[in-house]
């Protein structure tokens, strides 16, 4: 037996594919869509996988640094240091602001990493090009998608950074580039204020008579100096010793330090399940949107193509063709559509996903869980034109 | 030997009550193999519902059918599979040719056959041994949109034969057709009634070719007498 649909399709290729085109881009998008949720999903974890951390000890009862303001003592490093199965433990502060380099704004997370070398917690794990920060002051580290380049002077607040080195793929959770700067630069960062803020917070603070106290010398310069500089981190990054467990490690730290703990599996679900909950259920919307309309457009187009040969239906009903041969030259026809706007949809989707500002993410997963869903909606679109095709009374092909 | 069809008693009423119409009141049909009759009548006199019940594509009310060696209808009794009645036992060919537009003029008629479960190749060897017949073979490879109506029409005598149906129905076949190409439709039923013993009923308006016609069947009111025809030589009816 010959393939009705088959034929059909090569006798009118050009409204098929041009129909299959226009829904291949529609396809395209709605696989753009779930590339962008897979994207926002991996620089979570590149974020978590980058940081080097096994544990992540933040401010009590907060889901920081990530997800929530975390703030703690710079010096509590150390006394999380002495608990047992910790190897290495460095502070680290994230700050994402606008950057500066010539005449060009970048929105970077500025992340202030402890002193030590490379392989400390928060450093970047490896480089493109150039050298890790050697210097305690004004040197950066950014990544590529920055747009920054080696030499690169790069304003955070009042300094100047000179960019020494490349990474790659080392985001935050948003999608934005992470530009690395010594921990002290970045406690600055967070905290400095303008010289006339400054001045305007001494002049107040040297009027206050609890602080300017005529009998206790020294007292206001210690208040000042002490409101002048930033003791705080967002997080201690923490890495075990070969054979601890982290759980168990986290459960000492938080029960000695009165600190709040995280493990990799939480701290995943902290920024999957929360961070970008929101995002994800807004993509899960526009993909059931371009699900319902992409059927809509299926069923649609099919319809109009059977209600076209309304009359061949009835000839082919009256001269014996059964009825799971008309519903199957249909269902083709549909599932044909389908796969021309799989096909264009996958390309267009490989093509313009690179062009995207944040990290799109086509995965084979992904891929194939589309290529079946628009099977299945193929076949659920094509339903109705079956429906009208087999309410053809094959009456209807002789007059009167 | 086949017995080409014949029709009994057959009625036919659509609704029920007080608004029921009866459409065919006992109508009485003989076509016998190889003969070609004409059924004409006046609009609503029953025609096509005689045809949709020769068809099969409507069901009779009471009244009893036999299409070659087989009873398809007997007072409510029918033969089950009517789609594959209409596929083996029945030819159409209609007043116009209803060719499917993306099959090819081999595969339009072969594709009966392969519906039947006939191999491709034997299938289309059947359809070009008609279409060869039809001389129309020269255009088996064609599509509908690229050949004249009046082959278009003998296209659709190919796909009407092809299965050797012991009964034809033909619908006005000429009513689009000039009267030249009206009068070699009928020539080439009539020779394709002797080739293949097949009986076919013509229901025509179209006085050109009415007069080729040995029986008549007038339908009228619900039923049909019938007369005979002139029964003319197609070649003496050709040169009018």
């Amino acid at each position: 037996m010959i393939s009705l649909a088959g034929r059909d399709i090569r006798h009118e290729w050009g409204k098929y594919v041009f129909t299959g085109i226009g829904l291949g881009l529609l396809i395209g998008v709605t696989l753009t869509m779930a590339g962008v949720y897979r994207g926002m999903v991996d620089d979570g974890k590149a974020l978590l996988d980058n940081s080097g951390a096994e544990l992540w000890v933040v401010q009590k009862e907060t889901l920081g640094p990530y997800a929530e303001p975390s703030s703690l003592n710079d010096d509590a490093y150390r006394s999380i240091l002495a608990v047992q199965g910790v190897a290495q433990a460095a502070n680290v502060t994230y700050l994402t602001m606008q950057v500066r380099s010539a005449e060009r704004d970048v929105r970077a997370m500025v992340v202030g990493i402890a002193s030590g070398e490379a392989g400390t917690p928060g450093w970047p794990p490896y480089l493109v090009a150039g050298r890790q920060i050697t210097r305690s002051h004004y040197e950066a580290v950014a990544d590529v998608a920055s747009g920054f380049a080696l030499g690169d002077r790069v304003r955070i607040r009042r300094n100047f950074y000179t960019v020494v080195g490349l990474t790659r793929r080392m985001v935050s959770s948003g999608g934005d580039p992470m530009v690395f700067i010594p921990l002290k630069d970045a406690q600055e960062a967070q905290f400095l204020k303008d010289n006339d803020a400054v001045l305007q917070s001494r002049r107040r603070t040297s009027e206050n008579p609890a602080f300017n106290r005529a009998g206790v010398p020294g007292l206001l310069d210690a208040v000042i100096t002490s409101q002048s500089r930033n003791p705080y981190v967002n997080a201690v990054l923490v890495r075990l010793r070969p054979g601890y467990a982290s759980d168990d490690v986290a459960e000492s730290i938080e029960r000695w330090q009165r600190l709040t703990v995280y493990t990799r599996p939480e701290m995943e679900g902290i920024l999957i399940g929360k961070l970008i909950a929101t995002s994800a259920k807004q993509i899960g919307m526009f993909l059931v949107i371009l699900a319902i309309v992409s059927a809509a457009i299926v069923a649609f187009i099919i319809y109009t193509m059977t209600l076209g040969k309304i009359r061949e239906i009835a000839v082919l009903k009256l001269i014996g063709t059964r009825n799971r041969t008309i519903a199957s030259m249909i269902m083709q026809q549909a599932l044909g559509l389908g796969l021309i706007g799989f096909a264009v949809g996958k390309i267009a989707a490989s093509f313009w996903a690179p062009f995207f500002p944040k990290y799109v993410l086509l995965i084979p997963g992904d891929t194939i869980a589309g290529f079946f869903a628009v099977v299945v909606i193929c076949m659920l679109a094509s339903l109705i034109a079956i429906r009208a095709a087999l309410r053809v009374d094959p009456a209807d092909a002789i007059g009167g | 030997m086949s017995t080409g069809i014949r029709i009994e008693g057959l009625t036919k009423r659509y609704g029920e009550g007080d608004t029921a119409v009866d459409a065919l009141k006992g109508v009485d049909m003989y076509v016998a193999p190889g003969e070609v009759v004409g059924l004409i009548g006046p609009s609503g006199s029953g025609k096509s519902t005689l045809l949709k019940c020769l068809g099969a594509v409507i069901e009779p009310t009471s009244g009893r059918m036999i299409l070659g060696d087989d009873v398809i209808y007997d007072d409510g009794w029918k033969i089950t599979d009517l789609r594959a009645l209409r596929r083996d036992k029945i030819g159409f060919v209609f007043q116009a040719p209803y060719l499917i537009p993306f099959l090819d003029v081999t595969d339009n008629v072969a594709l009966l056959p392969m519906l039947a479960g006939v191999a491709n190749s034997d299938a289309r060897q059947r359809a070009v041994e008609l279409l060869g017949a039809l001389d129309i073979a020269h255009r088996a490879k064609g599509m509908p949109s690229q050949i004249s109506g009046g082959e278009q029409q003998r296209v659709s005598i190919a796909r009407a034969l092809v299965n050797r149906p012991p009964v034809i129905l033909a619908d006005e076949p000429t009513a689009p057709l000039d009267s030249a190409r009206a009068l070699t439709v009928i020539r080439i039923l009539h020779e394709m009634a002797h080739r293949y013993e097949t009986a076919i009923i013509v229901v025509t308006h179209d006085e050109k070719i009415i007069p080729t016609f040995k029986r008549i069947y007038h339908i009228r009111d619900g039923k049909t007498h019938e007369e005979a025809g002139e029964g003319r030589a197609l070649n003496e009816a050709e040169q009018g």
